[in-house]
């Protein structure tokens, strides 16, 4: 390889001054080598964790794998920060098996491979069990408008599933600092006030049966994919044949604009998202349980059970839209607040859990 | 000039699903040069088979679209202006395919 480039060979490492920068990192501008990068972006995440406590000794973790470069990196890295610092974890993979040919099969694929790679167990979780249909059976009776709703409200209640299976303390998703500011900008942009102070929190639903955290929260995904390209992780990257998610897109794209002129603008909106208070006090409604199913919910049924009687009677459009009045919009922002049933970060477009 | 390029992230099914390309690429002025700048447009007009605005915006690649070349961050060499030489490997990634 051409290493011998004249033009790189002036730049040496910010931290190490003895190998040549490999990259620039987003928050910092720094330049630094790749064995440095290596060792900062991993310190980083592990005084994310402690200094969160997202973790206490002799817990089991589920990672929420989808086979695609976050999942990936996080599965690669927690395995390492668990032996390096004997956090005294039990590590699982958590897939979900939506049903979509030709895209999840295939992501799942890499899922068992990394089950392989870092010998951690692995739990398939699939809708066409939980609920009886996938979703190319579903996109088949519903169409391509509404479907990623479906997906998104299976997805949540699956992860739990799946972990309540496997019999874990918590669930850790792949989200990264870009898709936090994504979602604070998307909830701005909906006026969804409860799931804009909601977002931003590092671990989410300790009320409910299984907390979740982000790990990733402060991490850039430019650095994620630096990470899995250096390091050569196999992972999965083809966008959900059923999502076209255009919304989400547009924030994204207005993100990477607003990175590429100011790369802390990721932070500088979480920080926003963060700060962000809700001025009035609100009642928080009870917590209850689905009469059908048993899952948590705020309503006579989860959202999931809905939608599901919506697709077993022909009527798919149940359970779809909103809807809340228009005076009791804060009351309904509050209930979901709970942070329970909520549909939460990235849905599709940007697909995963 | 004789180039390797790289597409990854997603951006390989842009170009008929195929991850890696060795190509030869003549620069197109007097002086000689090829800059990566130049590597775009000759990308965009014969690799690139469908959706090009996943892969370029304006005469740049699109905002989330990582460029290595030689395995060094292009943010190091200059991006646009990044001279190439011959056996340059360059390496594109996406980081919006989902996660």
């Amino acid at each position: 390889m051409a290493e011998n480039h004249k033009k790189a060979a002036g730049r040496l490492c910010y931290l190490c001054n003895q190998r040549r920068a490999a990259l620039k990192r987003p928050k910092t501008l720094e330049q630094i080598c790749r064995e440095c990068f290596y060792e900062v972006f991993e310190e980083e995440i592990h005084q994310v964790i402690v200094k969160n406590q997202l973790f206490k000794p002799g817990e089991r973790i589920a990672i929420g794998a989808s086979g695609g470069k976050d999942s990936t990196v996080l599965a690669y890295v927690l395995s390492e920060l668990n032996r390096r610092h004997n956090y005294g974890l039990d590590l699982f993979l958590l897939s979900v098996d939506e049903g979509i040919t030709g895209y999840r099969d295939d992501s799942l694929e890499t899922v068992k491979r990394n089950e392989i790679q870092y010998g951690l167990p692995l739990k398939i979780v699939s809708y066409k069990d939980l609920y009886g249909w996938t979703m190319d059976e579903i996109v088949k009776m519903i169409g391509l408008k509404n479907n990623c709703t479906f997906c998104g409200v299976f997805r949540r209640q699956a992860l739990d599933r799946g972990a309540a299976l496997l019999k874990v303390d918590k669930l850790v998703t792949g989200h990264n600092a870009d898709d936090i500011a994504e979602t604070v900008l998307l909830n701005i942009l909906r006026g969804d006030i409860a799931r804009l102070s909601r977002c931003t929190s590092i671990t989410t639903g300790e009320d409910g049966p299984i907390p979740r955290c982000k790990p990733f929260k402060y991490t850039y995904e430019k650095e994620i994919v630096m990470y899995a390209y250096f390091k050569r992780l196999d992972y999965f990257s083809t966008e959900c044949i059923y999502s076209p998610n255009a919304y989400r897109g547009f924030a994204r794209e207005f993100i990477k604009d607003l990175e590429r002129m100011r790369p802390r603008a990721i932070l500088d909106i979480i920080k926003s998202g963060e700060d962000f208070r809700i001025s009035t006090s609100t009642k928080m409604p009870e917590q209850g349980t689905c009469e059908r199913c048993g899952y948590i919910s705020s309503q006579k049924w989860c959202k999931a059970c809905v939608l599901l009687e919506g697709l077993n009677k022909g009527l798919p459009k149940l359970g779809i839209g909103r809807s809340r009045g228009l005076d009791n919009n804060h009351r309904k922002d509050v209930k979901q607040s709970n942070g329970t049933n909520n549909i939460e970060g990235k849905q599709c477009g940007s697909l995963d859990f | 000039m004789q180039l390797t390029l790289e597409f990854g992230g997603g951006l390989e099914l842009l170009c008929d699903s195929v991850k890696i390309h060795n190509v030869d690429v003549s620069p197109n002025n007097e002086v000689d040069e090829l800059t990566m700048k130049d590597l775009l447009v000759w990308v965009r007009a014969n690799l690139i088979k469908e959706r090009p605005e996943m892969f370029m915006k304006d005469d740049s690649v699109r905002p989330g679209v990582l460029v290595l070349v030689n395995d060094c961050d292009w943010e190091l060499s200059g991006q646009l202006d990044t001279p190439l030489e011959e056996k340059d490997v360059v390496v594109f990634i996406s980081t919006l395919h989902g996660g």
